[in-house]
């Protein structure tokens, strides 16, 4: 197996303050691999310290083979970035933003033109390449930066939240473009809050907490492991349907006000909930990687 | 293996430098008018206002005209503004607000290029804008010829001092208007006791010895030498001076944005 990203037993430290506490983990030659976890988790300390910007507290982390610590440069050379805050040159155009950026790796002039115009034409940006950056909407603006990670040929790239902010025809684009990257063998490290783009896009994902990784494995896999194949949704849920799912011993998690069971697909468990405890506030849908989130990180709030 | 990445610093610096001269060359017509109409305001106010009520002034054992003598100035206080404005309020700006060091980080870039870039440029609009200057003030024959050449290359060499000082103001300052404190404390006593409209003669003692700590008024007397085409081997001790400056203040400039951004 070819690794792109080997992470072991990866620590970052702020002032006394773990933000990633000993984490290690592949990402194989092709695949995307997502990292999920709430606001806080340590995605984006991790991912700072995978591209060389932010120096480990400890542990050992290689990119293509190489160590970061002695051979970032190079590593740098063959990767591409999309940093969670917007960070295109305000001060350049369009196109500038793209050929100035491709000249920090000392690509020759002729040749980031040339890609800029290809990359402007990949993204549907081309009619707007003498617009001033703040001219953009977001989404132009997000497709800009993923192009701008794109202009050094990158063999991985890593994108922290690309898609935050974007409205759904936006994300949509984003996540074509995506494929079609994957498609054409580039690896990706990812990062996002939405667990359709996770379920979506990733190959495998790790979801993580405090720092900490909580598991790992593909989406389908996971979804089955913690949430089951389907899930009986009831609002408002009497005494009586406590009492059945404390006597049957089922996977569930009581919000108060709601309960949700986790159970499989032959189980029937549906429709004798339905006949004996409810009426109309109860559903039943397929159990998605969301249940999963929250099973794992719990429903409190971040910070 | 501490010192880290940030002060491996190669020739690809450059590329930094190129994309601040890009900004520049679109507005360049807003970069020029400074530089072109300064001097001419200075010219005009001490020229016609000051320097009737002055007369000639006894410098370096000649009698000059007032407007002789704070000439030098008026380039050596630009080269300073120059460079220092570029390093703090500008490198804030984009350090800060624009995240453009966060991008270039992403990129084969070290921190101590990009933070080298920007104080490269800062000298560069030093030297920029002091050869517009000079152009201006030639023509009212306030420069002697060819010594005052050596004003552009000297332009340059104040440029890395004033831009490695402010660049290690960008480093500590906690916001964009803690500038205010450097430039009262630092910035402001320069412009007026070094030397620039009055000799530091005048000074008493004690601010005498004050004053030569500045690098500002060793860039004056520099200038003025170079003016009044006074060239003597004792400027080379003042140059000196200049450059050991720059040799303490451009450690101390990269290694405050390393502890800045480098976390
Ligand atoms: N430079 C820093 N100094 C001190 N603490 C930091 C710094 N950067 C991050 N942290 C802390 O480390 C923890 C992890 O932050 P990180 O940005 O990695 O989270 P994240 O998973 O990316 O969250 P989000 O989803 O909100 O982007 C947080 O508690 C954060 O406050
Ligand atoms: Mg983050």
């Amino acid at each position: 197996m070819q690794y792109v990203i080997q992470a072991q037993s990866v620590t970052k430290v702020f002032n006394g303050f773990t933000a990633v506490n000993e984490i290690s983990f592949k990402l194989i030659a092709g695949e995307c691999l997502g990292l999920l976890g709430p606001n806080g988790a340590g995605k984006t300390s991790t991912i700072r310290m995978t591209y060389g910007f932010s120096p480990m507290s400890s542990g050992r982390l290689s990119v293509f083979g190489l160590d970061i610590r002695t051979h970032w440069r190079e590593i740098k050379g063959r990767l591409g970035v999309c940093q969670q805050e917007n960070s295109l040159d305000p001060d350049l155009t369009v196109q500038q933003n793209l050929e100035v950026f491709g000249r920090y790796f000392n690509i020759p002039a002729g040749a980031t033109r040339e890609k800029a115009r290809k990359l402007l034409e990949f993204i549907a940006l081309d009619h707007r390449r003498d617009a001033q950056v703040s001219e953009l909407s977001g989404g132009m603006m997000r497709r800009l930066v993923l192009a701008r990670a794109l202009i050094n040929d990158p063999e991985l790239v890593i994108l922290d939240e690309p898609t935050t902010g974007l409205d759904p025809q936006s994300r949509h684009q984003v996540w074509e473009k995506l494929e079609n990257l994957r498609s054409e063998g580039l690896s990706i490290l990812l990062t996002t809050h939405y667990m359709e783009e996770a379920a979506r896009l990733c190959d495998r994902l790790i979801i993580m907490d405090h720092g900490e990784i909580l598991v790992e494995g593909k989406p389908a896999e996971l979804i089955i492991e913690h949430a089951g194949r389907n899930v009986v949704e009831i609002a408002q849920p009497t005494d009586e349907l406590r009492e059945f799912i404390r006597s049957r011993d089922l996977t569930h998690d009581d919000l108060g006000r709601r309960i949700l069971i986790y159970g499989d697909e032959n189980d029937q468990l549906f429709d004798i909930i339905r006949e004996r405890f409810c009426k109309e506030n109860c559903s039943l849908r397929g159990s998605t990687l969301e249940d999963v989130f929250l099973r794992l990180t719990g429903r409190q709030l971040r910070e | 293996m501490k010192l880290s990445s940030s002060f491996d610093i190669s020739w690809r610096f450059l590329r930094v430098w190129q994309r601040n001269l890009i900004v520049y060359r679109r507005i360049w017509k807003v970069n020029f008018l400074p530089p072109l109409f300064e001097p001419l305001f200075y010219l005009l106010a001490f020229g016609m206002g000051l320097s009737t009520m002055i007369g000639t002034i006894h410098y370096a054992g000649v009698d000059i005209s007032y407007l002789t003598f704070i000439t030098p100035a008026i380039l050596a206080i630009n080269i300073m503004y120059n460079a220092f404005f570029e390093t703090t309020y500008a490198s804030f700006v984009r350090m800060y607000y624009q995240k453009t060091f966060d991008a270039m980080m992403a990129t084969p870039l070290s921190l101590g290029e990009v933070i080298t870039a920007e104080i490269i440029w800062g000298a560069t609009k030093s030297l920029f804008a002091t050869v517009i200057m000079l152009a201006v003030l030639s023509g009212f024959g306030l420069i002697h010829y060819p010594d005052g050449l050596l004003i552009i290359p000297l332009a340059f060499l104040g440029g890395v001092a004033f831009g490695s000082v402010g660049m290690l103001f960008t480093g500590i300052v906690p916001s964009i208007d803690v500038f205010n404190l450097p430039i009262f404390l630092f910035i402001t006593p320069m412009f007026l006791f070094s030397g620039t409209f009055f000799p530091v003669e005048n000074l008493p003692d004690w601010a005498q010895h004050l004053a030569l700590a500045l690098p500002l008024t060793h860039l004056v007397r520099l200038t003025r030498h170079l003016c009044l085409g006074l060239v003597g081997v004792d400027l080379l001790l003042e140059a000196a001076y200049l450059l050991v400056f720059c040799l303490i203040f451009y450690p101390l400039a990269l290694i405050s944005m390393h502890r800045r951004l480098i976390q």
